[in-house]
């Protein structure tokens, strides 16, 4: 019973490592850049909406999609300012600059929100889930976020396959300077990436702090780290990867946990990192490009 | 695509060991004993963190002492010269903490109050052990803050919090069986837990379960809450930060938990936790000498100001240094120092004056320190009920 516990508690933990990996590995999939700001973007979001929901008494599920609004605009300012003038750079200037708007985001969180944690309220108000007579209880957090998770797959998938500006990404992912000559808009396109992992990242941020209700300018940040490499465990660009990933690496971490250390499991999970690159660089599902030389 | 992320790992790795392996030898030897000599007014410095993830300590600490020095400056001032105050940010890093300290020393700092969390007070008490300034800490809680002799605390040390939270819990019988959760990766939370777990042998409870957890991964307490359920724990002791601590008490609700739950002083400041249901806390003891709801005089103009200027309730931190302002009038008075005497000199006069002084402040009726540089006083056991602090009996 009590490993199922665990194993319950991990996936819960697990899916929101889960929604964070999928606005990492989009991003990554399509402009190949790691967009380390991603945990902070989404800590932007539930301040946004902590800001609507506690403090203005919004709708909790219109402040969320205000979050995710404005989330969206940040994430293409972001983009517009920070990345775009680094787009012939290599790959680690982008990534240097990746972890500078990433302290700048959690600054400027410091300086209008103050460093005072904040307690979020939850916004889903269904009860848990209790099995065998109340020993095994699945939180309603961990359930709205696994339904999300696999909504936002169902949709990405489609998105990227069926429409015109999908198909647009799937080509700047391929060749970037082939997809100019086609007639793509490539920054257009690469926007448009940075636009829906940031609409993700709100929804992300505010599950984030559902399940773990308190709110700080660093909130995002060591979250963003583990659905990272729960992204690169998943295969870095696949969406189904990040789902998959996220959810191996948060019952991976309670089982080291419960059953190893506590203070082990950070060590155990970033070591599983280093196995999974070393047996299969691209990860779970990734697809391993062959580099011609 | 392997080589890219060997890449990333690879700076990760090396972003890692030169953090931990970074050894400065900074000395700006700017003497400021010349620039003191002729000077009218004493020259205090604060340090602590004012961004970073520990800011809401280091504003807290500054603000207070702001408050503070205002008021005795509008009363006279330390020994009739007034205070000068200055105070530098050092983002709860000890490398930036002995930088501020170098800029301070530069500005002519002539006492330190500071510095505000325990690492980087340490790294900076071997700095004015050097320069023999006098250095107070509001709230360097590890031990090894106030090893050396010109170093002296307002609040106590982490081992005496532990003693204290294992006498209180066994003369109040407050448990049977007690399960702690602490943060390993923390000074303060190890050094209470380490003290407790050795004041807890032949007390009348057991310590059942002993569970941690890391700064990296702080968010998720549900495994280690299981575990102390499985192990019948009645009284779950928590010696760390309420930020921390909101967690694990809306999880331990959410499992169905419900243990009496004990906390330090980092655990001060949870009802002040903006949009906290103050229903999870109901029944939560601590121990801490200040409690922002006390109804005498000292404590209700502070708050007061406090609030009035910054907008939200002090923490203890805030009290703590507040408390420091004034112990260092009394002892400067004690002392008859000026501010034209050297930094040395001030240090040496202060130093034995703050073992003879007693002061009446928020965090304490009679504070005294012993000559290793500890406070005496008394911790105040208060229990929340119906959303506020309570003292218990």
């Amino acid at each position: 019973m009590d490993f199922l516990t665990y194993f319950v508690n991990g996936l819960s933990l697990g899916s929101i490592y889960a929604i964070i990996a999928l606005g990492y590995t989009m991003v990554y999939g399509i402009a190949k850049m790691l967009n380390f700001a991603h945990g902070d973007v989404l800590m932007i979001g539930s301040y946004i909406t902590f800001v609507f929901m506690s403090q203005m008494g919004i709708n909790p599920i219109i402040s969320v999609l205000l979050a995710a609004i404005a989330c969206t605009l940040i994430g293409i300012t972001i983009e517009r300012i920070a990345y775009k003038p680094l787009r012939g750079a290599n790959s680690l200037s982008v990534l240097i600059t990746a972890i500078g708007v990433s302290y700048f985001l959690q600054n400027i969180a410091l300086l209008i929100f103050g460093a005072n944690t904040k307690s979020f309220k939850s916004i889903v108000t269904i009860p848990p889930l209790k099995l065998f007579n109340g020993q095994l209880m699945i939180s309603s957090e961990s359930i709205v976020t696994i339904a999300l998770c696999i909504v936002i797959m169902l949709a990405l998938t489609t998105f990227i396959n069926k429409t015109k500006m999908g198909q647009a990404m799937l080509a700047v992912s391929e060749d970037r300077s082939a997809s100019t000559l086609m007639g793509i808009n490539v920054n257009g396109t690469i926007a448009m990436t940075f636009a829906i992992g940031s609409f993700l990242a709100a929804f992300a941020g505010v599950l984030l702090c559902s399940a773990y209700p308190t709110l700080t300018p660093t909130t995002g940040a060591m979250p963003g780290i583990k659905a990272f490499v729960a992204a690169v465990i998943g295969g870095i660009g696949s969406i189904p990867g990040a789902f998959i990933g996220g959810l191996i690496l948060g019952v991976l971490e309670n089982l080291s946990k419960a059953y190893i250390s506590a203070q082990l499991s950070d060590a155990i999970v970033f070591s599983v990192l280093i196995i999974m690159l070393l047996v299969k660089p691209a990860g779970i599902l990734g697809k391993s490009n062959i580099e011609k030389v | 695509m392997k080589k890219f992320l060997s890449v990333i790992l690879a700076l990760t790795l090396a972003t890692t060991l030169f953090a931990c392996g970074q050894k400065q030898a900074s000395s700006t030897t700017a003497d400021a004993n010349a620039a003191a000599s002729e000077a009218t007014t004493f020259k205090v410095g604060g340090i602590g963190p004012t961004t970073g993830g520990a800011a809401v300590y280091g504003q807290a600490v500054k603000n207070a002492i702001q408050i503070a020095v205002d008021e005795i400056n509008a009363n006279g001032g330390y020994n009739g010269y007034q205070v000068e105050y200055r105070f530098a940010d050092d983002e709860h890093d000890a490398e930036k903490s002995v930088n501020a300290y170098n800029s301070l020393k530069d500005w002519g700092m002539q006492l330190l109050i500071g510095t505000t969390t325990s690492s980087p007070c340490i790294s900076v008490a071997d700095k004015t052990y050097a320069d023999n300034m006098f250095q107070i800490t509001p709230s360097g809680s590890a031990v090894d803050c106030t090893a050396n002799p010109n170093v002296f605390r307002m609040c106590f040390s982490d081992p005496d919090q532990g003693a204290a939270s294992a006498q209180y819990i066994d003369s109040h019988n407050l448990a049977k069986k007690v399960g702690i959760i602490y943060d390993a990766s923390d000074v303060y939370s190890t050094g209470i837990y380490e003290k407790f777990i050795q004041e807890s042998a032949g007390k009348s409870y057991e310590v059942v379960a002993d569970e941690q957890f890391t700064a990296d991964s702080k968010t998720d307490f549900t495994t280690q809450l299981t575990k102390l359920k499985a192990a019948n724990a009645d009284l779950v002791f928590l010696p760390f930060y309420y930020s921390e601590a909101a967690l694990v008490l809306n999880q331990a609700k959410q499992m169905g938990y419900a243990p009496t739950f004990f906390g330090c002083d980092g655990m001060d400041g949870i009802l002040t936790l903006e949009n906290f249901d103050k229903s999870l806390a109901e029944g939560l003891m601590l121990l801490t000498p200040f409690s922002a709801d006390a109804t005498d005089d000292l404590t209700v103009n502070f708050v007061k100001e406090y609030q009035k200027r910054h907008g939200e309730v002090p923490n203890q931190f805030a009290a703590d240094a507040y408390d420091c302002a004034y112990a260092l009038k009394l002892a400067i008075e004690k002392a008859n120092v000026t501010p034209a005497n050297s930094v040395s000199d001030i240090c040496n006069g202060v130093k034995s004056a703050m073992t003879s002084i007693t002061q009446k402040g928020l965090t304490g009726d009679s504070i005294s320190w012993k000559s290793n540089g500890e406070p005496n006083k008394t911790p105040k056991a208060v229990v929340i009920k119906d959303g506020a602090y309570v003292l218990a009996n």
